[in-house]
């Protein structure tokens, strides 16, 4: 792993709201069983910290480290299924899988996460038109209860703790191992296009006559521009290459940058978000590239400046990551944009992506049919929380939905909105576990997280 | 290749044993736990390791250094290296109040060890070529209060390796002496942690590369040579009034 990723630093990606644990307790063999009764707070299990909110964060409580859960199991080599401990990071996954002709199933945005987190989370990729869920491709996992008791869960065994744990966020039970199935590769690169385009409706075109013919699509978009120009961005759609089309790439590895320090505030304002919008937007001249390219570029990009969340600043900034479902006028995506253009406030890293139908097992799953959207904002006090909460009630009542992994001040009326599982999922909540975000979703008040006067 | 590892279970050893079975070696481990040593087994195996056999024993029980090496060589026929990883680190408070674990930490960390070095630089020697590789650590070069039984074991463990390397050098067969600073491991989990600690993971990667090099001695990482230099050179009537903390 990455220096980034090293234990002992307890800040969540997006680096608000800061919180502390009161310690953190490695687990270093998925053997031994911690001796529950001797922690007098409750616990949460944690990967790397890459959700950007508070679910990965147990303030005042203990962190159950688990990155040291980092051993491979079994690699079946002929039918591409992979087992292997909790803390694997999908980092060191793609190294073993690679070379021997398999890939991810389905992949975030970062490979620094763990094989846990990923299944807690129930991520979801540029695919998920195609593969659903990371949890769609979970075959079996063992759960550690603070009872003592190990349940070996899959969709035949166990099948309630399955569903219960994928998409639970780490308040089920220590995941110890996984076991999931790959995706066969011929080589390790993509055939991609990138095409710019000028308007939702454009999206819309080029979005739906992509899903069916390519396995993986994506875009970017300039959430400030308005008019004729709502939405106009660029999209990215691509397949793993033939083994034609990569025999004649190269694997070209550029060196890892970082940002070496927090930026401060004031230089992420209105102008130069504008200006960068305008230059992502303006870097592409030609109406549509294509070319062969190593996964990692395709789907790693950010991974390869470390510590990009410090470009925010100490304060941090919020993800806002929303699904809303799709309509023939897209009415709420076109009210939440305004909103974001009226208040002034931009993203430069918008994601913008059109959901598909296929089905997780997790009760509490984010992927639902629509198109989802995730934007950051830097943070800047109570302005930024109680915009968002504006947003909320559009997302509210579209019918649609806000990601857990990215959030750090939904309220809990939103949650139960968004969440109405959340009764059938309380029933599987290890009685000593919990987390920040799940104490502030299930606070009785009724609000979202508040500043302190 | 053909590598023993005693202590395979350490998190330095095992980032160590990931290096070679990336390159398919043939891996012997040993450690007391059979179900850690399953564990490193398994994850090895999915690593590319060509074969990886299992031998669990206390090695404070001496007796019983000769049947594992005789198990190492009937598995694999013969043997290229000997990584020596094991020991434990207690709290020295608790250590300095009690001479029964006093001599228990020492037999942990120098006798045993000083008892399998004993038969494998024989085997070794006999064979004319390879690599014995010994973990000490920085804390042997000069006995601190804060640890002081266990920098004696580790300093001792390193005098004796700078005489196996004078007498084996003649035979073709290299002593690396490894002295590791800090490392995050199980073995430092209740020590704070400050600047100067490293991920276990940069420590095998270092000893791996220093098993597949020339060097004789390497300090992991290599800043800990010029701070153990700058250490050892203070004179004893200025040392003795300092407090210096950490493993």
């Amino acid at each position: 792993m990455s220096d980034s990723s090293l234990k002992g630093k307890r800040e969540s990606w997006g680096r608000y709201p800061k919180l502390a644990e009161a310690s953190v307790k490695p687990i270093y063999w998925r053997d031994e069983t911690p001796d529950f009764t001797h922690f007098d707070r409750n616990v949460l299990p944690v990967g790397y910290g890459r959700s950007y909110g508070d679910s990965c964060r147990n303030d005042a409580g203990i962190a159950l480290d688990t990155t040291h859960l980092n051993r491979f199991i079994a690699f079946d080599r002929e039918n591409g299924v992979l087992r292997c401990e909790a803390g694997v990071s999908l980092e060191e996954v793609l190294e073993l899988i690679v070379p021997a002709g398999w890939f991810l199933p389905v992949t975030p945005g970062t490979k620094f996460v763990s094989v846990a987190g990923a299944i807690a989370n129930d991520i979801h990729g540029k695919n998920h038109h195609k593969a659903g869920t990371f949890g769609c491709h979970v075959t079996s996992f063992e759960l550690l209860r603070s009872s003592g008791e190990r349940l070996i869960c899959s969709p035949t065994q166990n099948s309630d703790y399955f569903r219960a744990t994928i998409g639970g966020l780490g308040l089920t039970g220590i995941i110890l191992w996984a076991e999931f199935r790959l995706k066969k590769i011929a080589n390790p690169f993509i055939h991609m296009e990138r095409i710019r385009f000028g308007s939702l409706d454009e999206f819309m075109e080029i979005s739906s006559s992509s899903d069916d013919h390519y396995e993986y699509t994506v875009s970017w978009m300039d959430c400030l521009s308005g008019g004729d120009h709502i939405a106009r961005g660029l999209f990215w759609r691509g397949n793993h290459a033939t083994e034609a089309e990569g025999a004649s790439s190269h694997v070209h590895h550029p060196l890892p940058l970082r940002v070496p320090f927090d930026v401060p505030s004031f230089l992420i304002n209105k102008f130069t978000v504008k200006l960068a919008i305008e230059a992502i937007y303006r870097s592409q001249l030609n109406k549509k590239i294509e070319r062969i390219e190593h996964y990692d570029p395709f789907f790693y990009p950010l991974d390869r400046i470390l510590d990009w969340n410090r470009g925010y600043g100490s304060r941090g900034f919020l993800q806002y990551q929303f699904v809303v479902p799709e309509t023939n006028d897209n009415q709420a995506l076109k009210e939440i944009l305004a909103q974001i253009r009226a208040a002034g406030v931009g993203s430069i890293t918008t994601v913008f992506k059109t959901f598909g139908t296929i089905q997780s097992p997790g009760m509490l799953s984010f992927p639902r049919p629509g198109i989802t959207l995730a934007l950051d904002f830097p943070f800047r006090g109570q302005n930024t929380l109680d915009f968002l909460d504006r947003l909320d009630q559009t997302v509210c009542d579209s019918g649609g939905a806000l990601y857990p992994a990215k959030d750090a001040r939904m309220s809990a009326e939103s949650f139960k909105t968004f969440y109405p599982a959340w009764q059938e999922f309380s029933r599987y909540i290890d009685p000593c576990f919990s987390s920040s975000f799940w104490r502030r979703v299930m606070a009785s008040n009724g609000n979202g997280h508040r500043l302190a006067a | 290749m053909n590598i023993l590892i005693v202590g395979a279970t350490s998190a330095m050893a095992y980032e160590a044993a990931k290096c070679f079975a990336a390159e398919r070696a043939s891996l012997f481990l040993v450690a007391r736990n059979i179900q850690k040593l399953s564990a490193v087994r398994e994850d090895l195996l999915v690593r590319g390791a060509q074969r990886v056999e299992t031998f669990a024993l206390d090695m404070t029980e001496i007796v019983r250094h000769q049947e594992l090496l005789d198990a190492a060589l009937s598995a694999f026929g013969d043997l290229d290296m000997l990584l020596l990883a094991y020991g434990t680190l207690e709290v020295q408070r608790e250590l300095q109040a009690s001479v029964e674990r006093t001599l228990h930490s020492l037999n942990d960390n120098f006798v045993s060890p000083i008892a399998f070095l004993t038969i494998a630089a024989n085997y070794f020697e006999a064979r004319k070529s390879g690599c014995i590789a010994i973990i000490s650590s920085v804390a042997g070069d000069r006995g601190r209060q804060a640890n002081y039984v266990y920098g004696a074991a580790k300093g001792g463990l390193h005098t004796f390796a700078q005489g196996l390397r004078n007498r084996l050098f003649k035979s073709g067969v290299r002593v690396l002496t490894i002295k590791p600073g800090p490392v995050d491991t199980p073995m430092t989990t209740t020590h704070m942690k400050n600047p100067l600690f490293i991920s276990a993971e940069r420590a095998g990667t270092r000893i791996y590369r220093a098993m597949k090099g020339r060097e004789d001695v390497i300090y992991v990482p290599w800043f800990w040579r010029e701070i153990m230099t700058v250490l050892i050179s203070l004179p004893e009537i200025i040392f003795k009034r300092t407090n210096l903390k950490g493993g």
